[in-house]
């Protein structure tokens, strides 16, 4: 397969060098279509993030192609070819593949499995289609990596675990309380972080949220924007034993809980579990309340120490993600494969004579008896009808096996008759007749 | 028959252990899943076990500690099955599956002789006490491992370093509920297996046998006020999590150790047979 990957990304190339390469979304334009007019590459995509920019193209040449790539990005940028070289990396045919498959899974992220690169991904794809220069190979590879990014998604962990402090807080909470939901969260101090905490748990289905601050307006604009009660700040104190869950972040000097009032408070609510998030600096919750049983405190510190055994966890799923890769590459190989003129050809050749005899096996059933003479002019008949009506697909598909349209033909013709269903279907039966 | 059953049993808990324990190490998802079935073929077996048992001997085969441990084990393996799948909690089974392996070989290595019942204890009454007061004890062991868990999954918490089974034990609340839920039942059944008990042994028992049940009795009934104190103080004074946790492991463990030593001081069936 002719497919080339030119592009770079936060290992291979400083930052310094990554900007002046980007390609805005807004003008994506211009670029997609001097690749496939100016730089005669056959169907291009243009993947631009802040950590990597990429070009993909399928091309009649794989050498030229790859030249032809890396010229377009020293002509668009204006960079000479020599400054830029060394940090582009090329990944050409089912490595490319792999590449773009590993891309997306987020396994080549600076921040392993993060999500949101398959969006940009899926963008990029977007644009190719929207300024036609995604072709039948692009399509069908852009929706083999969707539908794998989806089947890692699901079958290993690679995105659970939380890689932030208020996600870490929110994964925290779920393995102290199980279900959010019918839980209360008291907010001491109505800061920013405080704020983004609240939203991640509210989103898993907290029941109520308290805000208390010094400031009681503050207190009361926060409360209008995501629901729940603002409560006076001289009485948190009292009424901290209604939380499950406390996030203080005030800019106190001192502690604001200490383990007496924390005690006090666990009797009155039997002993259910708290969790303390402390996420203020200098700390606001006295360190010694983690000392109390059910009660969890977590400071910043901790929650960074979350996250970074967290993304160790994530190392390990990302093993179960590339295996899975390798399998997908596989069927996708094997789909690039069949694009192959000749096998569709005889395969387009036999479903029609298989038709044939279908139905010449029913006529003769109803004719009945039958001279062999009249059974000879009838084979010779339905013969000349089919070769009739697959002479000129037959002729497309050879003449233009070398062009870009000679995929599109031969996908096209596999689509129309349902060419792979029916080789799965035969292959299955043989496999059955096997046993 | 039940010879080869039993150590194809045995095999597959062994096999099922393993591949829970590489799901601990390796938290990837299929291992629990290929040790769920392989527990399921297990607790087939196991079942085949019993019954070719129960078919040679004409009784239920829980007359010497051999058969005892046997359908022991087996009790609580499908009730683990059952939380398991009911809870989706798969992970439960790499504690369970190792202690049922365990009880098993422990049974391997008793006399597993067929001892003829003694003619008073020909009664409907001893299959249903037997099945009562087993799987009571099997809710108090699965009470156990979730305590067990309980226990790793909050020191992790606590010492708000996370690794390792951090990520693949449940949550600190279901792990509680559970606890206390299988606490009740269990308590419930420990219940009712005194009272068909005192009844069976009211019908059918002759005197010279009484003192032997009488140990018998007397330490079932501090099991059941150890756990009524358990269940009280989880409902009134809030004894909760850890502490419960605690409390569910130390009860379930002077229970298996009233049942070794009686068991072995006066032999199985509460020194009924022989």
């Amino acid at each position: 397969m002719n497919l080339v990957i030119i592009g770079l990304n936060h290992k291979s190339a400083p930052v310094e060098i990554r900007e002046k390469l980007s390609f805005p979304a807004p003008s994506i334009a211009e670029p997609l279509s001097q690749l496939v007019d100016k730089y005669e590459l056959n169907e291009a995509v243009i993947l631009s993030t802040c950590n990597r920019v990429e070009i993909l193209a399928i091309t009649d040449d794989i050498e030229r192609g790859s030249w032809q790539i890396k010229r377009f990005l020293s002509d668009f940028h204006s960079i000479p070819l020599e400054s830029l070289e060394e940090h582009l990396y090329e990944h050409l045919g089912i490595d490319g593949v792999r590449h773009l498959l590993r891309v997306s899974a987020g396994l080549d992220s600076m921040v392993m499995g993060e999500p949101q690169i398959l969006g940009q991904v899926k963008a990029a794809y977007g644009y190719a289609v929207e300024h036609n220069t995604a072709g039948v190979i692009v399509n069908k590879l852009y929706h083999k990596v969707f539908q794998v990014s989806k089947r890692i998604r699901t079958e290993t962990r690679i995105g659970e675990s939380a890689v932030s402090i208020s996600f870490a807080a929110v994964e925290l909470a779920r393995k102290i309380f199980g279900d959010l939901a019918g839980k209360s969260v008291m907010l001491i101090g109505a800061g920013e972080m405080a704020e983004l905490a609240a939203r991640h748990l509210l989103s898993n289905g907290i029941r109520e949220i308290m805000v208390a601050n010094r400031t009681y307006q503050k207190a009361e604009e926060m409360v209008k924007c995501f629901g729940g009660r603002a409560i006076d700040f001289a009485t948190y104190r009292e009424q901290v034993k209604d939380a499950d869950i406390v996030i203080a972040s005030t800019g106190a000097r001192n502690y604001i809980l200490g383990p007496d009032e924390i005690k006090t408070a666990m009797k009155a609510r039997k002993y259910r579990p708290m969790f303390f998030i402390d996420i203020s600096v200098p700390r606001n919750i006295d360190p010694a309340l983690n000392d109390i049983d059910n009660v969890y405190l977590y400071d910043v510190d901790d929650l960074q120490g979350v996250v970074a055994s967290n993304l160790n966890e994530r190392a390990q799923e990302a093993e179960e993600a590339e295996k899975i890769i390798e399998e997908e590459i596989e069927k996708f190989y094997r789909w690039i494969n069949s694009l192959d003129v000749v096998p569709t050809i005889i395969e387009l050749k036999q479903f029609c004579d298989s038709v044939r005899k279908a139905e010449l096996a029913k006529a003769t059933g109803v004719l009945g008896e039958l001279s062999k003479k009249e059974r000879k002019a009838l084979d010779a008949m339905t013969k000349s009808i089919v070769n009739k009506i697959i002479h000129n697909p037959v002729v497309h598909l050879k003449k233009d096996a070398n062009k870009v349209e000679g995929d599109r033909y031969v996908d096209t013709v596999r689509t129309l008759f349902d060419l792979d269903s029916i080789k799965e279907e035969t292959q299955s039966r043989a496999g059955g007749d096997d046993e | 028959m039940s010879e080869i059953f039993f150590y194809i049993t045995a095999a597959l808990y062994f096999a099922a252990t393993a591949v829970f324990f590489a799901y601990l190490f390796t938290h990837k998802e299929k291992f629990t899943l290929l040790g769920q079935y392989i527990l399921i073929g297990g607790s087939v077996f196991h079942a085949a076990t019993i019954l070719s048992r129960w078919v040679a001997t004409g009784h239920t085969p829980v007359t010497t500690t051999h058969g005892s441990l046997i359908f022991f084990s087996w009790i609580l393996v499908v009730i683990c099955l059952v939380v398991m799948f009911r809870y989706r909690q798969r992970v439960i089974g790499a504690f369970v599956t190792p202690f049922a392996l365990v009880l098993l070989l422990m049974a391997s290595f008793l006399p597993r002789d067929i001892i003829p019942l003694s003619p008073v204890l020909e009664s409907y009454w001893l299959p249903v006490h037997v099945s009562i007061a087993f799987l009571g004890n099997a809710f108090f062991a699965l009470a156990f491992f979730l305590g067990v868990m309980y226990v790793i999954q909050q020191r992790y918490l606590k010492s708000r370093k996370l690794s390792g089974m951090f990520y693949v034990l449940p949550s600190l609340d279901l792990l509680d509920e559970l606890n206390y839920r299988c606490l009740q039942l269990g308590f419930t059944l420990l219940t009712l297996a005194i009272i068909t008990g005192s009844i069976w042994s009211e019908y059918a028992l002759a005197d010279w046998m009484s003192d032997k049940v009488r140990v018998r009795q007397i330490w079932s009934f501090i099991t059941w006020i150890l756990y009524a104190a358990l269940l009280h103080g989880r409902l009134t004074a809030g004894w909760r999590g850890k502490k419960a946790a605690l409390l569910s492991g130390a009860a379930f463990l002077i229970l298996i150790g009233s049942f070794l030593i009686i068991n072995f001081v006066l032999g199985g069936a509460h020194g009924l047979t022989g």
